[in-house]
């Protein structure tokens, strides 16, 4: 069987095997095992990608396999993949393996907590894979759907609300792209012939322009709610601020960047000339998710609603690198949902870990926290300067890559989106450096928070693994790049 | 008749005997015995559907009346899938006291609506046609009201009879429309004197809202949620699910075969109607309390859906309407299985009812998600596939106006369906359901259920079964 396969099914023997053991402290090893395992299936699977790369094969996707599914409707399980979904899969497993750990302490249903955050998994895992149109939206809808369980039953605050906001809007996205879907496929044999769900296929024709004009909107806007589009990001502030950590780990940091993923492997590869066209509607839609999301963040009091006005600020700006259309830009907009992800869900698990302990999540109730709980002082603080990219650390690289990338253009309408995006570098600084000041500098505020614990050892792991990954690629960017730029060059070739 | 239009009619003659037997059954068990009717029915009606999946000959009789294709064989194997499981759930509520004098009364009745499916799906006659929905109609009136001391149940009888025989004169004074104007009421002689003319348009606008009762399409829907409520359970299940199958079968049977021709007009009638059932049925759906009702009115809902598959007179459209017929068995029978198993361990209805029941009976409240995901059509359950598809057939022939109003509606229907997901598994509740043992039948029931709504997505076989099997204009 193809390795990519095992990417679904570990995940699914996962949750069998949850399902099998008695209590919940297995149903956790059981977890942190399946999860264990599949990141090194996944780092078998980059392994095994650049070795492939190294000896000389070019094509666009490798390790592909295809069962015959639908066959009157042409629907095939189809997989394979390109450094862009190889360094997805590597971020997606980093970041489940985290979020086992960090939730490694709940106290309620904790086996159908593990199932859900499995089956999570899952879908993003199956989306990053398919090659074909049927399946990825069936994995897509997939990993949408236990947010709802997750959120409802685990998550703090007005959770029911907030659970039922973030599933009917990014189900309504999901609306939006199925009709999407339908026009690339009706119109995938222009010249006669069978019709395809298969990507690699529908790259190689031009799909008529009239109908481009009408499908691109809606794959890209139903893609774009997941990326948090302005203005259909609502769903984000309240979704993450009410969801228990893990919940918030991943869904920040991977299930966004189904919508970045989407948009350009579907959206904007399938329909090139109608993305050149329409373009310019979404970087003004772009730019002000960027703006507007760092300037969200500012004025909040609450730590998660800081992190997910500041999440609507980065996923826009992969968005916003997206559309600016070439190698260094969508390089930067890859290399930007990587390193946001791993920082995103570093934050995330950071402020469960605080408020495990403070029980509030108000900055302005707590201060001077590094004096009682160094380590995570310290992983917050590391996290922050990623987050407003420090040189030496992931978001640096991702965001030179993508304001670099967006100042090429000659036209002046993009470098003025540019200078205009770039100013949420110095807004960012702001709400990081604020938020570091009043959480963890200065004088204790509140005698409660004196004797505080440290983290403890599975908190540390979930923690050390998100930062080893943000270190490395700040390090040692052109790793990943590397592994990024080959695969861009398809998509850029056909926007251009 | 020869040996041959007896393997040609097997769906109605073993039916028909089956009921004689349960008849005779009945005349011969003794008084403290008559329980024991019930397992003879559900085996005996098992045994039908496993012969109804045969391969048996194709052909027609009785001067072309009566036909029997691939076709129409598939689709009265399902129906008699739904009604088996129909049977299997109502097996604990049937030994109750109150209903033993009536056991037998209940399945001859349903056998014999099913009689009438079956006639009325293979009919190649307006007057065979006619024939088959009366007999399907009248004794579900007498379903209906099957409790008859319950107040409520007999109002949805009178109801259910009330409005479907107006129906059914609206749908005879359309017939004697066409008849007028194409001097016959052969299907296919009908088909090809069919023109695009005043008085054809009238009558087929006359057939239509007659068949937009039996399908429960807004505007005609009115009669659907008050029996739905007031019927029992079990019948209102066979109601929703089977006797809506079979209208919205034979349906697409007339409008493929015998009016192909004016497929300009009828398309546009279906879509506007498809619109206003799928819309108005989902905001109706949003404010019920009563599990009884909400399901009844996310079935008109449903109903609009199907309608999707008829709009284009494609291949397509036919494969998907039977395949979805297929999966809503399965899902709303699970649905309404469980609120029957809850309704009768513990009188409760209410949707609040249901607050906190993960907490004490988690085995059904994860059926219940299932079968309101199916219904949703969220993956990996079959659902998924039947509303994909569904939308599919649509989009193929370019509706995809309406294809988008429908997708923006699936959200609306997520939103309710969601809340009987979020009362089960969210709210906490004072006064919980308390755990109780389901018993074996119940259970088998809602296996059978669960294992379709599972399968039938995944497994592309029966799929593409029913592709090989359907046909368009």
């Amino acid at each position: 069987m193809n390795i990519l396969t095992w990417l679904v099914i570990i995940p699914l023997l996962t949750i069998t095997g949850i399902l099998l053991v008695k209590d919940a402290r297995q149903a956790k090893i059981v977890s942190a095992f399946g999860m264990g395992i599949q990141l090194i299936v996944s780092a078998v699977i980059v392994y095994l990608y650049v070795a492939m790369r190294k000896a000389g094969i070019t094509d666009e996707m490798v390790m592909i396999s295809s069962y015959e599914w639908f066959k009157s409707l042409n629907i095939y399980y189809t997989v394979g993949v390109d450094g862009i979904s190889v360094a997805m899969i590597a971020l997606t497993s980093v970041v489940v393996f985290a979020g086992i750990f960090a939730s490694w302490e709940m106290d309620d249903l904790r086996k159908e907590f593990f199932i859900s955050l499995i089956l999570l998994a899952t879908g993003v895992f199956g989306f990053f894979i398919s090659l074909d149109l049927f399946t990825m939206f069936l994995f897509y809808e997939l990993a949408v759907i236990p947010m709802y369980i997750l959120i409802g039953i685990w998550g703090s605050g007005p959770k029911e609300y907030a659970a039922m906001k973030l599933t009917l809007m990014l189900m309504g996205g999901s609306a939006l792209l199925m009709v999407g879907l339908f026009g690339i496929y009706f119109n995938s044999a222009p010249d006669g012939g069978e019709l395809t769900f298969n990507i690699l296929e529908i790259s190689k024709i031009t799909i008529p322009i009239e109908a481009q004009r009408w499908f691109f909107p809606f794959t890209f806007v139903g893609f774009g709610v997941l990326g948090a589009l302005f203005p259909l990001h609502t769903w984000s502030p309240d979704g993450h601020s009410s969801a228990p950590t893990a919940v918030s780990m991943l869904h920040a940091g991977v299930l966004m960047k189904l919508g970045g993923y989407g948009a350009f492997r579907v959206a904007m590869f399938l329909m090139p000339e109608a993305a050149n066209e329409m373009a310019w509607i979404f970087i003004i839609l772009t730019t002000i998710s960027v703006v507007y999301g760092a300037f969200g963040a500012i004025v909040q009091k609450d730590l998660k609603y800081i992190n997910a006005y500041s999440s609507v600020s980065h996923c826009g700006m992969v968005l916003f690198a997206v559309l600016m259309m070439n190698r260094t830009a969508m390089t930067g907009a890859v290399i930007q949902m990587i390193s946001h992800g791993l920082m995103t869900a570093l934050f995330f698990a950071l402020i469960g870990m605080i408020y495990g302990r403070t029980h509030t999540r108000m900055i302005n109730e707590m201060g001077g926290l590094m004096k009682v709980i160094p380590f995570l002082g310290v992983a917050y603080v590391i996290a922050g300067l990623a987050s407003l990219g420090l040189p030496g650390l992931s978001g640096f690289v991702a965001e030179m890559n993508i304001f670099f990338g967006a100042f090429e253009h000659p036209d002046t309408f993009r470098r003025v989106a540019t200078i205009i995006a770039v100013s949420s570098i110095v807004i960012t600084a702001v709400y990081i450096l604020r938020v570091i000041a009043i959480l963890l500098l200065g004088p204790i505020r509140d005698h409660h928070f004196d004797h505080l614990n440290d983290a403890k050892w599975y908190e540390k792991l979930s923690i050390v693994s998100l930062l080893a990954g943000i270190i490395y690629i700040g390090m040692a960017p052109l790793h990943l790049s590397d592994i990024i730029r080959e695969s861009v060059m398809p998509i850029v070739d056909k926007l251009l | 008749m020869s040996l041959e239009s007896f393997t040609i009619m097997r769906h109605e003659l073993l039916l028909t005997l089956s009921f004689l037997v349960i008849l005779l059954a009945e005349v011969f068990t003794g008084e403290e015995r008559k329980e024991r009717v019930r397992g003879l029915a559900v085996i005996i009606f098992g045994i039908v559907t496993a012969v109804g999946f045969l391969p048996l000959p194709e052909g027609s009789i009785f001067g072309d009346m009566y036909r029997a294709t691939r076709t129409t064989s598939l689709m009265k194997n399902i129906l008699n899938i739904g009604t088996l499981i129909v049977f299997i759930q109502s097996y604990s509520w049937l030994g109750r006291a109150e209903n033993r004098d009536r056991i037998h009364e209940y399945f001859m009745l349903l056998m014999t609506t099913l009689i009438g499916m079956n006639f009325m799906i293979s009919a190649g006659h307006f007057l065979m046609f006619y024939i088959g929905i009366e007999l399907a109609t009248i004794p579900l009136a007498a379903l209906a009201a099957y409790e008859r001391f319950k107040n409520r149940s007999a109002e949805a009888g009178i109801k259910l009879i009330l409005s479907s025989s107006l129906s059914s004169g609206i749908l005879l004074f359309g017939l004697s429309m066409i008849y007028g104007t194409t001097g016959s009421l052969y299907f296919s002689e009908v088909a090809a004197e069919v023109r695009d003319m005043p008085l054809v348009i009238l009558g087929f606008i006359f057939f239509f809202s007659g068949m937009g009762f039996k399908m429960s399409l807004v505007p005609f829907h009115l009669w659907t949620a008050d029996v739905y409520e007031g019927a029992p359970v079990n019948v209102t299940a066979y109601l929703s699910v089977v006797s809506k199958g079979a209208a919205a079968f034979i349906f697409i049977i007339v409008l493929f075969t015998v009016f192909p021709v004016i497929i300009a007009t009828w398309e546009k009638t279906i879509w506007i109607i498809a619109v206003l059932t799928i819309t108005i049925g989902n905001l109706f759906a949003l404010r019920q309390k009563n599990m009884k009702r909400f399901l009844a009115f996310s079935s008109i809902a449903q109903a609009g859906f199907f309608l999707l598959g008829f709009v284009g007179g494609n291949q397509l459209g036919m494969t998907t309407v039977i395949y979805y017929a297929l999966v809503y068995i399965f899902s709303n029978l699970a649905a309404f299985g469980i609120v029957g198993i809850i309704a009768d361990k513990t009188g409760r209805e209410s949707m609040d009812d249901y607050d906190g029941l993960y907490r004490t009976n988690p085995g059904l409240s994860i059926a219940m998600m299932l079968a309101m995901f199916s219904l949703a059509g969220i993956p990996p359950v079959a659902g998924f596939f039947g509303k994909f598809f569904l939308f599919v057939a649509a989009a193929e022939k370019g509706f995809y106006v309406l294809v988008t109003i429908a997708v923006l509606n699936t959200i609306i229907a997520l939103y309710y369906y969601l809340l009987v997901v979020k009362a089960m598994f969210i709210n906490r509740n004072e006064t919980p359901i308390e755990p109780f043992k389901s018993d074996s039948m119940s259970k088998l029931g809602l296996a059978i259920c669960l294992a379709g709504i599972i399968v039938t997505g995944f497994a592309s076989g029966i799929f593409e079964m029913i592709r090989n099997l359907s046909y368009g204009i």
